[in-house]
């Protein structure tokens, strides 16, 4: 229906998701690089300046005075947020780098099984991400703790002398977030990779090629779209990951996402959380941007 | 050009509403136009279709013959021009209030639905009561033969039985135009030449107006009253099938139907003649609508081509028109064969004819020698 | 080309499967663990689920959870539908980049960002915190899944079934509520699902918008499970994967059911 009749329901299809998202999503940014600019201020809310209209031109004037750049000063100043927002990138590059080694294998061999197994197979995958992320999670400590399954299974195998420290460790935030975004990169590269026309593969063994030259010069190039649309899933939410590191890392230094939280849960400090959070987006822009692209290409295309 | 149709009686049956200039047309179309960025899909076309024609548009892919369907459906908005129906331009009504239906290529039968209910669906968005819906329904079943399906789904029917259904529901609101988009594409050769017939049959027996697209000639030449032929968006020419077969009016036309043999040449001092020709002087019956002089094309269709064995035979008039050849290859398809001749000068032609006889009795064989000529009346000269 | 697994395909495969679910098994198998320690093993027991009963705050706080995530899913399968038909049936319309934008932004955007962004929006307009903030910020992050599971299949679905209903005299709403609808069903009953899931199992977005009187499930297992391991917690976690499991493996027999009575699954 290429109707460029704007009747009034098409405006409501349109209007109401649209609306709801800027009052929701991009009415709040506003407001977080708002905050960033205030200072902390023992009130109700905690913050300053607040914007009262009722105080007129006067008032809005003065809101603008109130504002400043100096929370951003303090976190270049200090170095525990560098340090904090360093550690988180490579924290979630290496993740990523992980699950795609990990994921790219599981989803090929998806998609070479037999195709009524197919749709089992991807049950199979989804599941666990069905279930409670917290769960799964949770489930980790069980395991990696002193005294838990996986130590009782190295000193039986006489793997080690002693049982290993695996918790509060970056060992431990590395498998959790593996262990968690293992779908999100999964299913892109299953999606892609399925939809790889097998003829292209008969084409090359005709010509000559073997099976994993094939694969390198055919299969590989051909699932980029798959690869790049799973590392950015995977990546860009990791970055600011706070439940895996909080519950399985250790306290030395912490993930942006956990800095945040302490911020403002802990020192109640909302502009500085505020200032955090910006320069985070302002960090993930060009993947974040990429990925919509990417996406909305993908979209397009009828997938 | 001649207006021959009058005296040759072109037209199929007894019906022929474009030649009466007192009757106004029920569909008329005025300069449309379809653009699609800097492409043109449908350029400027002008055509008037009349209430009880069932009309064909033919033409390669591309022509824009399905662009122009979905712009009468009321799918594509058109870039310029007006589409009137009994006289109201179209333009401002949705395709959901067209008295207009369109039977799609892929029938777009609804999958959840039963056959019943496909059919019912258009009946029911007018609101009539359940009872006079069930009734048009199962009267449309009987029409096409599908009394005890009604309670099927859709994937549960052949091919030839989805297209019945398509047909059905397109026809129960008894719309003014029904619009086929290359209705027989997916059916079979046997099942296609069945269901034309059919097809006509209900036509002329409800006594609507069908419009239908297709690229394959011999189903508009079945189906079809008048076939407008197009080439990138354009009308080349609207007429019925026997006029555009044997009178087409551009080498473009001539060769898009059917096959044709082309000789060029210039328009002799009688304007009887063309002379020049890769046959030497070729005579043709009707005066030719061209200064002496001018470049055009005799047309012979390859039916219209005798083929005498052995060389040149007696007679001073036979020697134009005719031409010494060798058989280089010979096509049996059956019914008729199809003859690939090389002229002693070098010149490609192709000739056919029924096998009346049995294929031994034939009489020439590879590489034979034979004289070809063809009639006067059989020539067309085309000016373009 | 045949369809086989080689050896390396298979194994990657088990172990990929077996990475997945091990942890989940083990879970469940020590909520069966009489012993409180996990290092002993005390024989099966099913006294921790027992307990579950008379932990109050535990069940008041999967309640809040469940009734929360039943409306959020609910509002965001419709929200989401809207802006993926709007995505995919409506071409260029003004604004359709930003919107776009907005869509996507979300699925990936780290979750503590979005959640204080929110949390700041009710301040900044004075509301208080609670319940259906929790619902509309649940809403906002769920969307966005739906659009993307919903606009997928609407890419794929036959047009030519929209323009067949609207010949036949369906405007557009009753195009899309008679034939569009019926048949992405599968999509949007999947996508209503996956709302319900996210919205369930989210700690982080919660703790920023919810309020006193709300605390959902995620919630109160995070702040026991800071504390460290506990066998109620274990008992918890196996029933709601419990749940889940058979929940999921419902759906997608249902669905294998529909197809199997006549309507494609594909169109």
């Amino acid at each position: 229906m290429k109707s460029t009749q704007r009747s009034w329901l098409a405006k409501l299809v349109v209007g109401v998701p649209y609306a709801w998202l800027i009052a929701f999503f991009f009415v709040p940014f506003l407001i977080v690089v708002k905050i960033s600019l205030s200072q902390t201020a023992i009130a109700q809310p905690p913050y300053t300046p607040v914007l009262d209209l009722s105080a007129g031109w006067g008032g809005i004037v003065g809101f603008f005075a109130g504002l400043s750049f100096d929370n951003y000063v303090f976190l270049g100043s200090d170095p525990l947020y560098v340090l904090s927002y360093g550690k988180s990138v490579e924290i979630a590059a290496l993740s990523t780098a992980m699950l795609l080694v990990i994921g790219y294998p599981i989803a090929y061999a998806m998609t070479r099984a037999p195709r009524r197994l197919q749709p089992v197979l991807l049950l199979l995958v989804i599941l666990p991400f069905w279930t409670a992320f917290l769960i799964r999670i949770y489930a980790w400590i069980n395991i990696l703790q002193h005294d838990g399954p996986l130590n009782q299974l190295l000193l039986a195998l006489h793997l080690v002398g002693e049982p290993p420290v695996w918790l509060s460790t970056n060992t431990a935030v590395y498998i959790g977030i593996v262990y968690s975004y293992l779908p999100f990169m999964v299913l892109p590269l299953y999606a892609t990779l399925e939809k790889l026309d097998e003829s292209l593969l008969e084409a090359a063994a005709d010509l000559g090629c073997p099976r994993w030259r094939a694969f390198w010069l055919v299969t590989l190039p051909l699932s980029a779209p798959g690869v790049v649309a799973g590392a950015l899933l995977c990546f860009i939410p990791a970055v600011g990951e706070f439940v895996i590191p909080d519950l399985l890392g250790g306290s030395r230094t912490a993930m942006i996402g956990q800095t945040i939280w302490t911020e403002f849960f802990a020192n109640k400090d909302w502009p500085t959380a505020s200032a955090v959070a910006v320069v985070l987006v302002c960090l993930l822009v060009t993947p974040i941007v990429v990925f919509q692209h990417q996406t909305m290409r993908s979209a397009e295309q009828g997938r | 050009m001649q207006d021959v149709s009058a005296d040759r009686g072109f037209a199929k049956r007894d019906f022929a509403p474009w030649r009466d200039p007192t009757l106004k047309s029920l569909l008329r179309i005025e300069g449309l136009s379809k653009r699609f960025g800097a492409e043109a899909a449908v350029d400027g076309l002008s055509l008037d279709i009349y209430q009880g024609e069932f009309f064909a548009l033919l033409g390669p892919s591309g022509c824009g013959k399905t662009t122009l369907l979905r712009m009468i459906a009321g799918f594509e908005r058109p870039t310029a021009g007006r589409i009137l129906l009994d006289g109201v331009d179209l333009a401002p009504v949705p395709p959901y209030r067209r008295p207009v239906n369109m039977m799609f290529q892929n029938y777009a039968l609804f999958p959840h639905l039963t056959v019943e209910a496909n059919i019912a669906f258009g009946l029911r968005q007018e609101g009539l009561p359940r009872v006079q819906i069930a009734a048009r329904v199962a009267d449309m079943l009987a029409l096409v033969k599908l009394e005890n399906l009604g309670r099927r789904k859709p994937h549960q029917l052949s091919g030839g039985q989805r297209q019945r259904v398509a047909l059905a529901r397109s026809l129960v609101k008894h719309p003014r135009v029904l619009l086929l988009d290359e209705p027989m594409a997916a059916l079979d050769k046997k099942l296609r030449s069945e269901t034309q017939f059919e097809l006509m049959e209900l036509q002329r027996r409800l006594g609507l107006t069908f419009i239908i697209v297709t690229h394959d000639q011999s189903e508009a030449m079945t189906l079809a009253d008048r076939i407008a032929v197009m080439d990138r968006g354009r009308l080349i020419q609207v007429a019925p099938p026997a006029e555009i077969y044997e009178r087409p009016n551009s080498r473009w036309v001539a060769d898009f139907i059917g096959d044709v043999n082309l000789f060029e040449g210039r328009v002799g001092g009688d304007r009887l003649s063309v002379e020049g020709t890769a046959l030497g002087r070729l005579r043709v019956a009707d005066a030719i609508d061209a200064a002496p002089g001018a470049t055009v094309w005799v047309a012979v269709r390859p039916e219209k081509l005798v083929i005498t064995p052995g060389a040149a035979p007696n007679g001073q008039r036979d020697a134009d028109n005719g031409a010494g050849a060798t058989l280089v290859d010979i096509a049996y398809l059956g019914d008729l064969s199809v003859y690939r001749l090389r002229t002693d000068g070098g010149v490609p032609l192709q000739a056919r004819s029924a096998n009346t006889g049995r294929v031994g009795a034939r009489g020439i064989g590879f590489n034979d020698k034979v004289w070809l000529s063809f009639p006067p009346e059989a020539a067309v000269v085309l000016t373009r | 080309m045949m369809r086989r697994l080689s050896a390396f395909n298979l194994a990657a495969l088990c172990a990929g499967l077996a990475f997945l679910y091990l942890p989940i098994v083990i879970l469940i198998v020590y909520s069966f663990n009489a012993s409180r320690l996990v290092a002993v093993w005390g024989g099966w027991s099913t006294h921790w689920y027992a307990e579950l009963i008379n932990d109050t705050p535990l069940l008041a706080a999967a309640f809040v959870s469940l009734r929360v995530a039943a409306i959020a899913a609910s509002a965001a399968t419709v929200l989401g539908t809207l802006a993926a038909v709007a995505l995919t049936r409506f071409g260029r319309f003004r604004g359709r980049l930003s919107f776009a934008s907005m869509i996507y932004a979300p699925l990936v955007m780290p979750e503590v960002i979005t959640g204080l962004s929110m949390l700041l929006l009710f301040v900044a307009v004075s509301i208080d915190r609670g319940f259906w903030t929790l619902v509309v910020a649940h809403t906002t992050m769920a969307m966005c899944f739906v659009t993307v599971i919903v606009q997928s299949r609407l890419v794929d679905f036959d047009v030519s079934l929209e323009e067949a209903a609207m010949d036949l005299g369906a405007p557009p709403a009753r195009t899309f509520l008679s034939v569009t609808l019926p048949l992405i069903l599968p999509a949007v009953a999947a996508s209503w699902m996956l709302a319900f899931a996210l919205s369930l199992d989210d700690l982080v977005i919660a703790s920023f918008t919810t309020g006193p009187g709300a605390t959902t499930l995620p919630i109160r297992i995070y702040s026991e499970v800071r504390l460290g391991v506990s066998p109620e917690m274990n008992a918890v976690c196996s029933l709601m994967v419990g749940v889940v499991g058979v929940a999921v493996i419902a759906a997608s027999l249902l669905t294998k059911l529909g197809a199997a009575r006549g309507a494609p699954a594909r169109v």
